[in-house]
């Protein structure tokens, strides 16, 4: 299995410059009581521009870990990685973020929450409330923009933080488990105005989820992680055409997708049924 | 006995009861409440043989407020200003502690061990100490005040500021922030609610020690003026001291109640609702 993802990432590298490059990444953690943690171990991968990757794992694989580092928030111990040929070395600033918990600011509305970044870049607002405004309609939240995040669902809270990431127009948008704390219903619908938004884009995205379904829906590409310490077991291109509808779930096709992710996990001895 | 139930009915019938967060039962189930016992008390007093040398009658005391209203509120002045400047000085001090208590370590196990050491001891013994550090005027009445009240402003704000979510200081981080920024965009903001708890609980406490001071050794105040009338077993006028002190208290209080409203209205309101909620 692994060799085969391997000589995958091989194969899309020749095709064109990556976006993003992680390369030989491994993430240690100093422990005192129980000795160093190994959370991600020699991870490689390549993200081409406009590319939907997604990376579904079982929880403590490092994949939230991994996300960090590409951000520049937790530096690596070891390999490199490069965003659009500059190496991260300290937060990589033209993305967005998005996680599971959406980290609204309580003390500021809809709207200033969107606008967050403006302030933390000392912009002005007027260059940017435009945007704000349309991102809001775009997200479903017309009429919420005085609105503070105490007054929304939670559904209503995780557009906002998505929208709060658009604002730069950034050219990575990387999120974490962005809906696991959703119910089903809402999390579908976020599902498919993801899609909705990327299709008008098409921004690079690296997408973290432990749902495989959710992985297949959304992504060009899934990287299936082992337990910890958290390696790269699979490579899977997913060749379904677009703009997918949740009927598709019930094609064989999908079917198919996601039956192979869910035998690489339980070829590591996870999703045991008996 | 039935007094308060049927109030409580009649306020009903007004209308008072219902889901309005902030409407007229904001204020009326604490003035019912207020006039409920006293007169409870007077009632008490006038009929259960109680010697007004022990329990005089709220009558009585009010009665003493306003023939010594110039005098107590000649006291009262001075009062206010030892605790007001003793709370002044109490945040403008812990709240810059606290930050740097969460900002350093090196502070932290510096200041944090000995401010935990000084809040243990009790105020009102090391009072007499500071009347002779600092004589029998006012400096030393502001400074109980101030050290009675400084030690929740600093545990509040070092709460305050390490309770924000990981995500919105990575976030913050992320997009570029300064430290500085972090704090003044996040931390700081998000610290505001638990502040103005610490705040309240000080203000209060700031009463108590101006009080402490006066009655160590002092020549004017409330403080001075409830000991002398103790002193000469007039209970009417200790009394109306403990009411006038305590309607300051309670003015003070909503003082900072209200620039907490002002300050931190996303948490009031968000905390107003959620009890409207589980109250409904």
């Amino acid at each position: 299995m692994r060799a085969q993802g391997a000589a995958k990432v091989e194969s899309t590298v020749a095709r064109a410059e990556p976006f993003v490059r992680i390369a030989g990444i491994t993430k240690v953690f100093a422990s005192r009581d129980r000795g160093a943690l190994k959370a991600v171990d020699d991870v490689s991968l390549d993200i081409q521009p406009g590319e939907f990757v997604s990376i579904v794992g079982p929880s403590g694989c490092g994949k939230s870990t991994l996300m960090m580092m590409v951000s520049g928030l937790v530096p690596a111990s070891s390999g490199e990685i490069v965003i659009d040929t500059k190496k991260v070395s300290q937060p990589y600033s033209d993305l967005g973020i998005v996680f599971q918990r959406d980290a609204l600011l309580e003390w500021r509305t809809v709207l200033d929450n969107v606008l967050f970044q403006v302030d933390i870049r000392r912009q002005k607002h007027e260059d940017y409330h435009a945007r704000a405004v349309d991102l809001l309609e775009r997200a479903g939240l017309v009429g919420f923009e005085k609105y503070y995040p105490w007054e929304l669902s939670g559904g209503m809270r995780q557009r906002v933080a998505i929208c709060r990431a658009l604002l730069g127009n950034p050219a990575l948008l990387l999120m974490d488990e962005p809906f696991g704390a959703l119910d089903a219903m809402t999390r579908e619908q976020m599902n498919l105005d993801l899609q909705r938004i990327w299709l008008q884009n098409r921004k690079t995205v690296l997408f973290i989820t432990h749902s495989i379904s959710e992985a297949v829906f959304l992504s060009d590409r899934i990287i299936v992680m082992s337990p910890r310490p958290g390696r790269v077991i699979a490579d899977i291109t997913i060749d379904l055409p677009r703009p997918r509808r949740l009927s598709m779930r019930e094609s064989g096709g999908f079917g198919k997708y996601v039956a192979a992710i869910r035998e690489t996990f339980q070829s590591f001895g996870l999703l045991k049924e008996d | 006995m039935s007094t308060p139930s049927a109030l409580a009915g009649d306020l009903a019938s007004l209308g008072a009861v219902p889901v309005a967060v902030r409407g007229s039962s904001f204020y009326l189930y604490p003035i019912a409440a207020t006039v409920v016992l006293f007169v409870i008390w007077e009632v008490a007093t006038r009929y259960g043989n109680v010697s007004p040398l022990i329990l005089p009658a709220p009558s009585a005391i009010l009665a003493v407020v306003i023939d010594k209203f110039p005098v107590l509120m000649r006291m009262s002045a001075v009062t206010t200003y030892e605790f007001v400047a003793g709370f002044l000085l109490a945040a403008a001090m812990g709240l810059p502690l606290g930050a740097l208590i969460v900002y350093s370590r090196p502070i932290e196990m510096t200041f944090y061990p000995l401010l935990v050491a000084f809040q243990t001891i009790p105020k009102a013994a090391i009072a007499p100490v500071l009347i002779v550090w600092l004589g029998t005027g006012i400096m030393s009445k502001i400074l109980i005040a101030f050290a009675i009240s400084v030690f929740p402003i600093v545990v509040d704000t070092i709460i305050g500021l390490r309770s924000s979510q990981p995500e919105t200081i990575y976030l913050a981080r992320a997009m570029g922030a300064t430290p500085f920024q972090v704090f003044r965009h996040v931390r700081f903001p998000n610290a505001l609610p638990a502040i103005f708890g610490g705040l309240k609980v000080a203000c209060t406490l700031a009463v108590i020690g101006a009080i402490v001071g006066e009655f160590v050794s002092s020549d004017t105040g409330l403080g001075y003026l409830l000991l002398v009338a103790n002193g000469e077993l007039d209970t009417r006028l200790v009394f109306a001291c403990v009411l006038v002190l305590t309607v300051l208290g309670l003015m003070f209080f909503f003082a900072i109640e209200a620039l907490e409203r002002v300050f931190v209205r996303w948490h009031v309101s968000a905390r107003q609702a959620e009890a409207a909620a589980s109250g409904g």
